[in-house]
């Protein structure tokens, strides 16, 4: 059974290896890929020049290096990257002692799992239309593994035809299993480190360049969908992590913080409905409009009003909220709270605090006032590059470079507040948002970051202040495209140039969101949802298998018969001018019998047309030397087609 | 063998044979329908599956939904393959050609007749008697294939065809689908000629028997044959020796003047070992065109030297009990 297998069997497999290995590029280190590549090229010259295979104590240093390449590469074997880096380089290395039929299934099979893997990595609709390809060939390349001899291999054209049907024919099938196979809701077992990496979205602290560097970043952070209506845009702000805590040039969430009562909300004006769909972004926050009050499950509130899930977001969270855009919240402090939120480091940024100092006597509100119209009358300015500051930032900030992004003016603002006595906080989130009208969402990406403040004051509770908006009131307002110079780095899809490029975009983002909703979001909880909707019951396991099976046993029962029903024999061009013929003799009554040759049927039918009956044997000759003769006969093909047409049968005969 | 104890007997595929279905001949014609028509996976298959169920668990554990699609649609690829693979099988129409006598220990060749009525090409069809044996070959759509199949036979006689097996494994190797068939053809099995060296005993003197000598008449040169210790030295051709071309015998032919009979009393032994003798005795009379009888306890063949008079001498060996 351990055949060997040809020269063509094998550049089957090499192409499509290539495919596979090509869609995996971005997700392995150069030396992978090269040393792929020369053992797939090794490979091949071996094979065209018939040079001896290696030995195996050949392979094994070159095994061991590979081993040791891994581990320093990726300090270790375990993990995501790691294991495939391993499978790729083996899998082309494999190939060098590849020569049965037993080798080669190992290298296919391995290479379908390749493909399977590439979604560990992203699941875009592209990476989806990128795994069509291999899969193909590697079917391609099975189908060819089947015809056994050189000789009775068919051509490309033929067995990529073939393998694209199966494929294709296989579609059913793995639809119903795709929507009824119950969903298990994963992890299995803990997911290796790295199986997270690459997901952007806020930290839990604060520095100065942070959100600059996430503006960035046009990956989407969130989709919004309004059930009614849609807030003002300079009231989008959606909060994120609450930071209390100054040390040096970094906000943090307080650790105190634990044990404060929850802050009391009260609300008034009509709720905000809406569906968010947060990307997964490997922490805990799940942003929601200012001011959250009904919250996922899975969530809990913190005590400043954050909404924090139970474990860290690595999929993508659809869920139902309602905010107020109209509150008080906190209208008493107490008196941990109110320590923590006047809390500055002592001895930094003096500037600063004498200037605070100096408003001595001023009301809360006036000092607030008075802070921003500083920000709006002297020349500061809004900037993604803000130049590098000085050991006393804020002081360095304030009166001395005056350019910086929304960070530089948060901090600086509560830093303000705090240094003249009144409490105030940091807020992370994001604000705005772009409108798709193709799918009436919102899109909220890391590039809409930001950070504002909210001061305590008495009778009024928490307020929120956007030093930002006094600064350049269009971040607000219009978004982050507005308010920057062209020297800015923004990512392209939040620049405003090439209106038609950003129409495109919209579209294709709407089928983006359609396709995180229904494909790549079709959990457990979604399956049930969506079979209840389809059934109108409530379905449990039972019934899920049950319909699982019966649907597929129908549709192999149909692909069954469409497979084995016998396709009509293609007529040629004479046979079919010939049933024309025929079509007429049988408005006489004339049909030919079963196994009656041409010739004795024209007889038949002479004896019973007598009228015609030179054309009827002139018709039946002409056809037998068409049919009989090795080489077409174009002139006499025509021939008859003119007897043919001259021949009718008349009701009465 | 391990195969022989029980439960190891159930992993050998001909212990399982005779619970098969078989497709039976009805006038020779053997129509493969769906019920005869047997599918497992391949080891290949196997290993796929078990792939399968690796991707499976990998979409699960990251809760990956193209993992599922990945999984879900070469799950459905395995099972549209077994679709394929039990098809190319299906209403083959399989008969027995025709299939020429040897000598036991030979390699007969049943030459087979597979047709295609469906309007389906199929690919890679293989058929065998002894999995060491296989042929196999593609049949076009409508058409007839013949397949030339070695069948190792050990006895005389008229023996039925053992049963035949039909299998595939188009198009992705990952499954192997076969049917059994029943030919009542029977095929013809000559006697194992014994080895040259028996004619000594006959040949050494033509007067010791008169009857039983195997050279023909004196009158006509009539060619060669390899020489036999024993031939008369007189008949050697010693022109061609001396070329160093080898020894042979020169041949004379008088037909008609000197009449072999072969007879079972000249033989010695026990009767497989006369039978092999007159075997021999046969081919080597027919091979010097001579005109020989044969003669037997209770039958006896005129003495004549066509071709039908051989196999004739041959047959009435094979059969003899």
């Amino acid at each position: 059974m351990n055949r060997l297998l040809t020269p063509q069997h094998l550049k089957w497999l090499l192409v499509s290896l290539a495919v596979v290995l090509g869609t995996h590029i971005p997700n392995l280190p150069l030396w992978v890929i090269m040393a792929s590549i020369s053992f797939g090229t090794w490979r091949y010259l071996l094979d065209r020049y018939q040079w001896a295979m290696p030995k195996i104590w050949a392979l094994l240093p070159i095994t061991l290096i590979i081993c040791v390449g891994i581990i320093v590469t990726f300090k270790g074997f375990f993990g995501r990257d790691a294991s495939l880096s391993l499978l790729v380089v083996m899998c082309s290395l494999k190939l060098l002692e590849t020569k049965t039929l037993r080798d080669y299934m190992l290298v296919i099979v391995l290479a379908y799992f390749l493909v399977g893997n590439l979604f560990l990595f992203n699941q875009t609709i592209a990476t989806f239309g990128l795994s069509i390809a291999p899969l193909i060939l590697l079917t391609a390349t099975l189908i060819n593994i089947s015809f056994k001899d050189a000789g009775k291999q068919r051509d490309i054209q033929f067995t990529l035809k073939l393998a694209a049907q199966l494929l294709l024919q296989a579609v059913p099938v793995m639809l119903i299993l795709f929507v009824l196979f119950p969903r298990i809701p994963g992890p299995l077992w803990g997911l290796p480190q790295d199986a997270n990496s690459g997901m952007t979205g806020l930290g839990d602290s604060l520095q100065f360049g942070n959100i600059s560097n996430l503006t960035k970043n046009s990956a989407i952070a969130f989709r919004v969908q309004f059930k009614n209506a849609v807030p003002e845009r300079n009231q989008l702000y959606w909060r994120g992590p609450v930071l209390w805590h100054q040390e040096d040039r970094s906000w943090t969430m307080s650790s105190s913080k634990i044990g404060l009562q929850p802050e009391i909300a009260k609300v008034s004006g009509n709720p905000i409905q809406y569906t968010m769909t947060l990307e997964p972004h490997n922490r805990l926050w799940m942003l929601m409009l200012d001011l959250p009050t009904l919250i996922p499950q899975d969530a809990r509130l913190t005590h400043d009003y954050s909404v924090v899930a139970n474990k860290p977001v690595r999929t993508r969270l659809r869920y139902d909220a309602i905010s107020f855009s109209s509150y008080q919240l906190g209208l008493s402090l107490g008196e941990r709270e109110r320590l923590l939120s006047l809390q500055i480091n002592e001895g930094e940024n003096p500037k600063t605090v004498q200037l605070a100092e100096s408003w001595q006597g001023l009301s809360a509100v006036d000092k607030i006032n008075t802070a921003l119209k500083r920000y709006r009358e002297q020349p500061f300015v809004y900037t993604l590059k803000p130049p590098r500051l000085d050991d006393n930032p804020v002081d360095d900030f304030l009166f001395n470079t005056k350019r910086g992004f929304c960070e530089h003016y948060a901090t600086s603002f509560v830093y303000l507040m705090r240094a003249a006595g009144v409490p105030a906080r940091i807020v992370t989130g994001y604000q705005g948002g772009e409108y798709n009208p193709n799918g009436n969402y919102y899109i909220v990406r890391q590039s809409d970051a930001h950070a504002w403040a909210e001061v305590w004051l008495a009778e009024r509770g928490w307020v929120r202040v956007d030093p930002t908006a006094a600064v350049s009131p269009e971040r607000i307002e219009n978004g982050i495209s507005d308010a920057l110079d062209e020297t800015d780095e923004l990512p392209l899809m939040a620049r405003p140039d090439y209106p038609w490029l950003k129409k495109a975009y919209l579209n294709w983002d709407s089928v983006n969101n359609g396709w995180n909703q229904w494909v790549l979001g079709y959990d457990d909880k979604k399956q049930l949802d969506f079979l209840k909707k389809l059934s109108g019951k409530n379905l449990n396991l039972m019934h899920m298998l049950i319909g699982m099976v019966s649907i597929i046993a129908v549709i192999m029962g149909l692909t069954t018969y469409f497979l084995v029903k016998q396709q009509k024999a293609k007529l040629n061009p004479a046979q079919r001018i010939y049933a024309q013929y025929l079509k007429q003799l049988k408005r006489a009554g004339l049909t030919p019998n079963n196994g009656e040759t041409v010739l004795h049927f024209a007889a038949r039918a002479a004896d019973a047309l007598p009228h015609q009956q030179t054309l009827i044997m002139d018709i039946a000759q002409r056809y037998n030397i068409i049919t009989y003769s090795a080489s077409p006969k174009p002139l006499l093909l025509e021939k008859l087609a003119q007897l043919i047409k001259q021949f009718h049968v008349n009701k009465q005969q | 063998m391990l195969s022989k104890i029980w439960p190891f007997t159930f992993w050998k595929i001909s212990y399982w044979q005779q619970w098969f279905r078989v497709a039976k001949s009805a006038n020779n014609v053997a129509i493969l329908n769906p019920r005869q028509i047997y599918i497992v996976p391949t080891r290949w298959g196997l290993l796929y599956a078990t792939m399968l169920i690796g991707l499976l668990i990998g979409s699960i554990n990251y809760s990956l939904s193209l993992g599922y699609y990945v999984t879900f649609l070469l799950a459905s690829l395995g099972n549209i393959a077994m679709l394929h693979t039990w098809r190319n099988l299906l209403h083959l129409q399989i008969a027995v050609s025709n299939a020429s006598p040897v000598f036991a220990g030979d390699t007969a060749t049943i030459v087979l007749k597979i047709s295609e009525t469906k309007n389906r090409p199929r690919y890679v069809v293989a058929a065998y008697f002894n999995r060491q044996a296989e042929v196999i070959n593609d049949i076009k759509a409508n058409d007839v294939q013949l397949f030339d199949i070695p069948l190792t036979t050990i006895k005389r006689g008229l023996h039925s065809l053992p049963r035949l097996t039909i299998y595939t494994e188009f198009p992705l190797s990952l499954l192997h689908a076969w049917a059994v068939v029943d030919n009542p053809f029977q095929l013809l099995v000559y006697p194992k000629p014994a080895e040259s060296i028996y004619q000594n005993n006959l040949s050494a003197d033509a007067d010791v028997q008169g009857s039983s000598q195997l050279t023909k008449g004196d009158d006509d040169f009539n060619g060669h044959k390899n020489y036999q210790v024993g031939d008369s030295p007189s008949r050697v051709d010693w022109k061609a020796s001396s070329r160093g071309i080898g020894m042979y015998t020169k041949l004379y032919s008088g037909a008609g003047i000197h009449t072999l009979w072969l007879d079972w009393l000249d033989t010695t032994g026990d009767i497989e070992t006369r039978i092999s003798q007159l075997t021999r005795w046969i081919i080597d009379a027919h091979a010097t065109q001579q005109t020989y009888g044969l003669r037997l306890p209770d039958t006896e063949l005129a003495p004549n030297n066509t071709e039908a008079h051989y196999h004739q001498a041959l047959t009435t060996l094979a059969l003899l009990s």
